[in-house]
């Protein structure tokens, strides 16, 4: 493991939060930080459709809907498909220095639900262009995923 | 040997144009690509070329001396065969290097309407002998076969003695269950077969579920695996699910494993294949950055000296952790029975 471990004593108190907020922060921060360079991709297969992430080591679940104007909080329960793996592992997919075959070959990466949503979010995201992505960033997210990037790959 | 062409050229995957730039910039002398439809066999959702992504994908590419091949795999059906023509006419017009073509209906509209274009043999073409690829090449001029991972390295060398027909080789990747173009098991289970829908086990198709006995694959309702919290996963198709036969849960068909050919590399050479081939379109552009890097080196190393190659222990680390079941074979190359 690359990244700190989380303490135990977080994870714990993470897991009692309400997940309302978590997904309300998570759409915002992906609002502010990525949609401009996101918004171009074919997003259409995906209105309408909610989407949940859980992330395993962190007991957080958040919910997801994307529309034109970008993503906004959704009811983890009424997720049409969810997909669950430990907080690095969600980073290093998320930065493109995994792959999601691999993840799931090896038990760390579920997809369960709408198995043709989740590959349509799989591949959009796998068809992003990491550095025109962060090009599009505020230079101090830029700056610090490019070290968490180069971090992760050495 | 007949052959005058470069030897292992090295052909890689790609689903998406990140995945065209990973194989490009990591050392792919060709990379093969799909459109968006089911004229192709990796017809996944999200996954593949329009045509914006597609102009672009081919001009990186042959900017930078790599060729691209589009794979046009598939068998036309009659209500939809324009899709497939307007493909094969879409390629032409872009000067793709070859389409990859398994229809000879499709190969004839092809070496009729556009007679410059290079046309390859698909693998589901499923053409294991000199006589079968000779047929090909008398009457629609195909310049490339793509052998299915049925014979051995012996029988390639045969059929290599005895054809001026290039041949591709499988090196790396998913293995299916050996009767490529042929395979209806899916359509047993789903009603879609691979070689009309573009895709052995169709998205739509297939459910996975956590329940307390394990995670659960589902193809159309049917169980085809569950594994234990510790077991390595293998795709939802049904050559790879466990069944139960005679009072026995096995593999009943094939085991979740990857090819990997990389230690008869130096033999691959001096048979004379033209091209090697990197399975996994539907795989992301870091599966495509590593694989080829890996075989770009292997590659480059036994063409320096063959007879000193020796695979690098953290090639195999790097191919092992992306197989599927994260375990690799030879496969059929490597089999003294025939």
């Amino acid at each position: 493991m690359l990244l700190p471990a989380v303490p135990t004593y977080l994870s714990r108190f993470i897991a009692h939060l309400p997940m309302a907020p978590v997904s309300y922060a998570l759409s915002l921060g992906l609002n502010r930080i990525a949609w401009r360079g996101l918004q171009e991709l074919d997003w259409t297969p995906m209105y309408g459709r909610s989407f949940a992430i859980r992330i395993l080591d962190l007991g957080v679940s958040a919910g997801f809907r994307v529309g034109p104007s970008g993503f906004a909080a959704a009811k983890v329960t009424e997720a049409a498909v969810t997909f669950s793996a430990s907080a690095e592992d969600f980073v290093r997919l998320a930065l493109q220095l995994e792959d999601p075959d691999t993840l799931f070959f090896n038990r760390r990466l579920r997809i369960e639900g709408d198995t043709d949503l989740g590959l349509t979010a799989k591949n959009l995201l796998d068809g992003v262009d990491f550095e025109a992505l962060t090009a599009q960033m505020p230079a101090p997210v830029r700056m610090v995923l490019n070290q968490l990037r180069q971090r992760l790959v050495a | 040997m007949l052959d005058t062409h470069p030897l292992l050229e090295l052909i890689c995957p790609a689903g998406s144009l990140p995945a065209l730039k990973a194989a490009v910039d990591h050392g792919a002398d060709g990379v093969y690509l799909g459109l968006k439809d089911n004229t192709n066999a990796r017809n996944f959702a999200g996954l593949n070329f329009d045509d914006k992504s597609l102009a672009e994908g081919i001009r990186y590419a042959e900017e930078r001396g790599c060729r691209v091949l589009m794979a046009l795999n598939t068998y036309p059906q009659p209500d939809t065969l324009k899709r497939w023509h307007a493909a094969v006419d879409k390629a032409a017009e872009l000067g793709v290097y070859a389409i990859i073509l398994a229809d000879p209906g499709l190969m004839a509209y092809a070496c009729k309407t556009h007679p410059e274009l290079r046309l390859h043999l698909s693998v589901q073409g499923s053409a294991t002998s000199y006589e079968a690829i000779h047929f090909y090449r008398e009457r629609f001029g195909i310049q490339r076969a793509v052998l299915p991972r049925v014979l051995s390295l012996a029988q390639v060398e045969n059929v290599i003695r005895n054809s001026p027909v290039e041949i591709e080789l499988f090196g790396f990747g998913g293995l299916c269950v050996m009767v490529e173009g042929r395979c209806l098991l899916s359509s047993y289970a789903c009603g879609d077969s691979p070689n009309t829908f573009g895709a052995c086990s169709p998205g739509h198709a297939v459910r996975w579920q956590q329940t307390p006995q394990g995670m659960e694959t589902r193809l159309n309702g049917i169980l085809i695996d569950r594994y234990a919290d510790h077991e390595k996963a293998g795709y939802p198709t049904l050559c790879k699910g466990r069944f139960a036969v005679q009072g026995e849960t096995y593999y009943a068909l094939e085991e979740p494993t990857s090819l990997n050919s990389m230690e008869m590399l130096p033999e691959m050479l001096r048979i004379g294949i033209a091209a090697i081939k990197i399975e996994g379109r539907q795989r992301s552009p870091a599966y495509v950055a590593q694989v080829t890097q890996v075989w770009r080196a292997a590659i480059d190393a036994v063409k320096r000296n063959p007879d000193a190659f020796h695979i690098q222990p953290d090639w195999t680390t790097q191919l092992t952790k992306v197989s599927e079941g994260s375990m690799h074979t030879l496969g059929a190359y490597n089999r003294p029975w025939k």
